[in-house]
């Protein structure tokens, strides 16, 4: 428990500390100006939330073929987490949007795709609310997981062809792409104390979920008796 | 080739289940006719916003009506207890699935190629001529829709709140189908029809991935 809750406090401290650094210690950007700074918590965020999608496939994959409980506790964990990061990203995207391109929100395939991912892992949790029996609840979710999955680059591509207006990749985007030093310190930072968060906020949940299964199974034996 | 002869005896169940009742068929008509109708209400259709807006609008009456359609597939069967006779009655049940997905994507182009000539008339859309070419497009799109439909009927019969449980799931899935069969379909009803092989391929691709993952996982999607 003390654990738990230094290893927050830690991560808080840096939290803060990084923004601090985004803010005063990394320059203001040319044309955009301060609405840049949300750049750091956007793309950090972003990164969080594909890494949980991530993790959230290959616990439905591991569940369908091993079948342990383990798994599927992984799976909604790293679903929920990843959900609450790409909200953050669909709330932070259109603030900085609306100054540097003139509008809240485009059809875009990075914006749409987080958009269509954001719905699918949306419903993957409500369908896992609406079955009761826990075999069955992990099976199909995990099922439905994979085929969310399998949709990603699909709608990626989709709508990539269809138009495209986000910015081309600024980090690793080919010559003439990077970052100023200072601001790739503040970025890097604040990409570690989310990725920080993530794995914190992963754990936590998981821990969670494993003590609600431990209630059930205790119910049910109770129940027996 | 055990796999094809076991999919046709049980397509043709499918098939005799349905032309029975054809209770599937009648209520998808009316449904997209409603909602065809309705959307004209939302715009002005002339001629030059009908070629914009068609294709989109025919598109996501067929997906409304697939997810409505698609909703028995499996239900049926475990209202009635057959879903275990029907896994005993083969080996794999991959042919379960690909006779449940063809009898789907039959079912949807019937009431597609049904639905278009309304369509036509209705938005002043000049259907005919490229009426080859749209069944090319109509099928790869009903496919698209098919496929993982019939597996997520799969899922969604065993959840409560099934009714609404399929369209949530099915729908943001099918958002690359939406595209691509807009895409298309808007391409052959300009004023200079082509067909785009692009957007074709891309469909086709879909279908492959989708065909695949239920190969892959029929089995489970099976459990009782």
């Amino acid at each position: 428990m003390t654990k738990s809750i230094l290893r927050a406090a830690v991560l808080f401290a840096l939290i803060a500390s990084t923004a601090y650094l985004a803010f005063y210690y990394a320059p203001i950007e040319k044309t955009m100006g301060v609405v840049q700074k949300i750049f750091y918590l956007h793309i950090s965020c972003a990164f969080s939330a594909f890494v949980a999608f991530g993790t959230c496939f290959y616990a439905n994959l591991r569940y369908v073929f091993t079948r342990e409980p383990k798994s599927d506790w992984l799976g909604v964990s790293a679903a929920e987490v990843g959900l609450a990061f790409i909200t953050v990203v669909l709330i932070t995207g259109p603030i900085w949007a609306h100054p540097v391109w003139g509008i809240w929100w485009t059809w875009d395939a990075r914006l749409t795709l987080t958009f269509v991912l954001g719905l699918l892992y949306l419903s993957y949790l409500l369908l896992r609310s609406m079955i009761e029996e826990p075999d069955k609840r992990a099976m199909f979710s995990a099922l439905f997981g994979i085929f969310a999955f399998l949709d990603v680059p699909l709608v990626y591509f989709s709508i990539r062809w269809w138009r495209t207006q986000h910015p081309q990749p600024v980090i690793l985007g080919g010559p003439g792409s990077g970052l100023e030093p200072r601001m790739r310190v503040s970025y890097l930072l604040m990409w570690g104390a989310l990725t920080g968060l993530l794995i914190l906020l992963l754990s936590a949940r998981y821990r969670l979920e494993a003590l609600r299964a431990g209630v059930e199974d205790l119910r049910r034996e109770a129940e027996v008796r | 080739m055990a796999l094809i002869a076991d999919m046709a005896v049980l397509l043709g169940k499918e098939l005799r289940t349905e032309f029975r009742s054809r209770e599937l068929l009648t209520t998808t008509v009316v449904f997209i006719l409603v909602v065809v109708v309705l959307f004209s209400f939302t715009f002005d259709p002339s001629i030059g916003e009908s070629r914009r807006f068609g294709p989109g609008l025919l598109w996501l009456s067929f997906l409304f009506a697939a997810s409505l359609m698609l909703q028995p597939c499996f239900l049926r069967e475990q209202n009635n207890d057959t879903l275990s006779a029907l896994r005993l009655s083969v080996p794999d049940p991959f042919s379960i699935f690909l006779a449940k997905l063809s009898a789907n994507t039959l079912f949807l182009l019937l009431t597609e190629v049904l639905m278009l000539p309304v369509f036509a008339v209705l938005y002043n859309l000049p259907v005919l001529p490229v009426f080859p070419q749209l069944v090319l497009v109509l099928f790869l799109g009903s496919l698209g829709v098919a496929i993982p439909g019939t597996a997520f009927s799969a899922i969604s019969a065993q959840a409560r709140m099934r009714e609404l449980m399929l369209p949530l799931l099915l729908l943001p899935l099918l958002t690359p189908v939406l595209i691509a069969s807009t895409e298309a379909t808007g391409a052959l009803l300009e004023a200079n029809p082509e067909l785009r092989r692009d957007w074709l391929g891309f469909l086709a691709g879909f279908d492959v991935v989708f065909l695949t993952a239920i190969w892959l996982f029929g089995e489970y999607l099976l459990e009782e």
